[in-house]
């Protein structure tokens, strides 16, 4: 039953790296860029979650609030911090890219304090079930619940509409897109919004389950999602969501089977450096 | 004075741990994202063969050769991934380094080691750092110029086509990585024994990134640019004592400003300036 329940604990875990790595796969499709600063976009999510939380009492209107922040904020470091320099070699984003994560990191530091804030009435925490033996807390469920459908509705997206099917267009080939008519800036907007905003509700679902936010808390889950998105095979959608899955999964049993020999972090980096040995271009990626 | 002497001693190990990232990812186009880990394993190499009682100089030696040898490991996993993908594995070598050390309890854990006997002083720890900075600045103006330094700047503009005409891709990518991560080992066998007490954090992901910003606020490639920029990083915080505070937010923003509008760094910007002037 234990092992059963570390492998819940896994998936669980899986399906909010999913909504972090997505949209770092969505970037990297689009603009071959290794977009760090998603951490930033993810905590700020869970700062304006918790203080519309705090402020009204209500948990949908932090959501509403997290992604319409976050959904800002992605944008704007497309427009400012990325576009003027996408023709310089890939270097150059990623380290912009990291510049911005250790700034605003700071940033989010000096305007709420270092020790973190928590949310004062976090029912979904306190709210409880058990079936069959395990114990989880609503939190959780609705981080299934979230990922499932807005995964689907991403999914949906991108193969049944329009938009998607331009988006698809300008991933695979932007000049011939641009050609038919697509205005692939526009794309691109749109791509760092869906990719922020997956972000903004991620960082408020976190904070909900730690019950916590804190300044540090979108660096380390933005460097898993990295290591995501390279397990995959960059740039690969369907990659991307089996390597979240099971990057979970192996850190829920790594942290018990490893605990004496490693931390979290380094287990799930160790299985990334395993994976890429054996399989360079990631488990769904093409040469 | 002895303040000026230890930040000198500091700004030297800063600039040793920057030209050997750029001897890795300036000069032979490698991306690392994990240069602490070598820093941190000559450190914790060098410090644990003092504290068995190992002569000084051997010690650090051992600190050396150490990350040498794990510099060479991970060059054979820049044989099988490139560029983005490399950036990703070398910053999952970082936090494999870290995850492990704080979790062995005869490398001190989470308390790292202390009592690390101290041979020299303040004065002698100085020249020593000094004097490995400068011979290391003449290394690299000198593999710049040689037949080893051509080979690498091939290896960085186009691997394929080098490979085309007969370089030994593999074997200068190897040789990058082990100069690079050997002259951090040398940087952190003498950061241990001069501080006399290391714990893990020190060798952390905001570390590699600091590495890396003074490599790219310099410019990338130049060994002046790169020296000008460690000594700058190291000194920013110390003479404007505010900045302390705010460090990382400064950081983030020079690494930001720097690639938006001078991607040459220092270096980039002077050549600019330069060519204007003429």
């Amino acid at each position: 039953m234990y092992y059963a329940e570390l492998l819940l604990v896994g998936l669980i875990w899986g399906c909010t790296y999913a909504m972090m790595a997505l949209g770092l796969t969505l970037v990297y499709g689009l603009l071959r860029i290794l977009h760090v600063a998603q951490a930033t976009v993810f905590t700020l999510g869970a700062y304006i979650g918790l203080l519309a939380a705090n402020y009204s009492g209500s948990l949908a209107v932090a959501f509403i609030a997290g992604a319409i922040a976050a959904g800002a904020l992605g944008p704007l470091i497309y427009r400012f911090v990325y576009q003027p320099i996408l023709d310089r070699p890939p270097f150059v984003a990623l380290v912009a890219s990291i510049g911005v994560l250790i700034a605003m990191e700071d940033g989010f530091r000096l305007l709420f304090g270092p020790y973190g804030l928590s949310f004062e009435h976090n029912t979904w925490f306190t709210t409880t079930y058990s079936f069959a033996g395990m114990t989880m807390n609503l939190v959780q469920i609705w981080m299934v619940v979230t990922a499932v459908v807005l995964l689907s509705a991403f999914a949906i997206f991108a193969t049944r509409t329009r938009a998607g099917v331009a988006w698809r267009a300008t991933v695979s080939d932007p000049p011939m897109a641009e050609s038919f008519g697509i205005s692939v800036s526009g794309v691109r907007y749109v791509n760092f919004l869906i990719a922020s905003v997956l972000a903004g509700i991620a960082g408020v679902l976190v904070g909900l389950l730690n019950n916590l936010v804190e300044p540090g808390m979108g660096s380390v889950i933005a460097y898993k999602g990295l290591a995501i998105i390279v397990l995959g095979g960059l740039g690969s959608v369907p990659g991307t969501l089996v390597a979240s899955l099971a990057l979970g999964v192996v850190e829920s049993y790594g942290t018990v089977f490893l605990d004496k020999v490693l931390d979290r972090d380094a287990i799930a980096f160790l299985f990334l450096i395993v994976v890429l040995m054996i399989r360079p271009q990631g488990l769904l990626g093409r040469r | 004075m002895d303040y000026y002497v230890s930040v000198a001693t500091f700004a030297a190990l800063n600039v040793i741990l920057a030209l050997g990232l750029n001897l890795i990812s300036g000069f032979c186009g490698q991306v690392s994202l994990g240069h602490a880990a070598f820093y941190g394993l000559g450190a914790y190499a060098a410090a644990l063969c003092s504290v068995a009682g190992v002569p000084f100089p051997l010690a650090i030696l051992v600190g050396v050769l150490v990350a040498g040898i794990f510099g060479i490991v991970v060059g054979f996993a820049a044989l099988r991934v490139r560029e983005d993908f490399l950036a990703i594995v070398t910053m999952g070598v970082g936090f494999l380094f870290l995850g492990a050390v704080r979790k062995q309890p005869w490398l001190g854990a989470e308390m790292g080691i202390a009592k690390i006997p101290s041979p020299l002083d303040k004065w002698g720890y100085a020249a020593l750092a000094i004097g490995a900075a400068v011979a290391l600045v003449v290394l690299s103006l000198h593999v710049r110029r040689s037949w080893m330094g051509r080979a690498f700047g091939a290896v960085a503009q186009d691997e394929d086509a080098a490979r085309t005409i007969g370089i030994d891709v593999a074997g200068y990518k190897i040789t990058a990585f082990f100069l690079g991560t050997a002259a951090a080992g040398l940087a952190g066998g003498i950061y241990a024994h001069m501080t006399q007490l290391i714990i893990p954090d020190t060798f952390n992901f905001i570390q590699s990134i600091t590495i890396l910003a003074m490599v790219v606020i310099g410019g990338i490639g130049s060994t002046i640019g790169v020296v000008a920029g460690a000594i700058l990083l190291t000194l920013m915080p110390e003479l404007f004592r505010f900045i302390n505070d705010y460090k990382l937010l400064v950081y983030g923003a020079l690494l930001l400003l720097v690639m938006r509008f001078s991607p040459g760094g220092l270096a980039g910007l002077l050549q600019r300036l330069g060519l204007r002037l003429a």
